[in-house]
């Protein structure tokens, strides 16, 4: 009895946790749409943003592929060969849950990617992409 | 018995002396956020490893951050580039003054240690990988414990 108010309790709390990720999560592309003026994003624009190969960053880091892997679900490494946790949702259900963190590294990698910030569109493009996977 | 008091007294003295120089080592990184930011890419490098000017030029220059834009807000970048500033050396050995290096692995203590085949070895082995990758090969460095090679 004990033991499956336990399981119970830890699904319930399980739960909350993803409500309040997917919420956090919505609220940061709801930002992004109000940003860009537009009404939703493209999953298919954000994987052609993330696999894209560009000469306008940093020459170590032609994509976001460079790091990532070309599957967003794959576990990535940086230059020096840390792990880089998977940028997938549905294999990381952090991401894109802290509006500083998430602008920190737009900001961060699409300077070393394309060598400019990305658009309000670009970045809910490439969350919608993450999302969808 | 009060020789074993009078040692234990003074081994007591001494350690309550040695512990707070253990906490400032510059060889681990005491700070959590220089800890939080700089170990989201690479180890972060304990500010024992470089002078204060090469800290300073570093941590002025993060867009342009070893081929990476390493950027961070004003109050990371200030309370990290205080901390390291404030924990690195003057001088290191055999460094010339007038030398900034942004490199560890360009230190003269560095390249004696580590000579070319042990360069061409780590190059070649997918677990190190690269010679920024210290715990590759010293398993405990982010606890300042080198002495395992």
């Amino acid at each position: 009895m004990k033991f499956k108010l336990i399981i119970a309790t830890t699904a319930v709390a399980l739960v909350g946790a993803v409500v309040a990720a997917n919420t956090q999560r919505d609220a940061i592309l709801s930002g992004y749409a109000a940003q860009a003026g537009v009404s939703g994003f493209s999953a298919d624009a954000g994987r052609q943003l993330f696999m894209s190969q560009n000469t306008g960053g940093k020459p170590a880091t032609p994509s976001c592929s460079t790091c990532h892997t070309s599957d967003p679900r794959n576990v990535g490494h940086t230059r020096v060969g840390k792990v880089i946790q998977p940028m997938a949702v549905s294999r990381n259900p952090e991401r894109f849950t802290d509006p500083a963190k998430v602008e920190k590294w737009f900001g961060r990698n699409c300077r070393s990617v394309l060598g400019r910030e990305c658009t309000p569109t670009e970045k809910g493009n490439f969350i919608t992409y993450m999302m969808s996977l | 018995m009060n020789m074993n008091i009078k040692a234990l007294a003074v081994m007591a003295v001494a350690l309550s002396t040695a512990l707070p120089a253990m906490a400032a080592s510059p060889w681990v990184v005491a700070n959590n956020t220089t800890k939080t930011e700089c170990s989201a890419c690479h180890m972060a490098y304990a500010p024992g490893f470089l002078p204060k000017r090469s800290w300073r030029a570093i941590m002025s220059d993060l867009s342009n951050h070893f081929g990476e834009d390493a950027s961070l807000d004003d109050a990371a970048r200030t309370e990290i580039s205080n901390y390291l500033v404030s924990q690195a050396p003057r001088d290191i050995r055999g460094l010339a003054a007038s030398a900034t290096p942004l490199r560890i692995t360009e230190l003269p203590w560095y390249t004696r240690i580590h000579g070319p085949r042990f360069v061409a070895y780590a190059q070649s082995h997918p677990s190190i990988g690269t010679l920024s990758n210290c715990t590759g090969c010293h398993r405990g460095a982010e606890r300042g414990i080198f002495g395992d090679d």
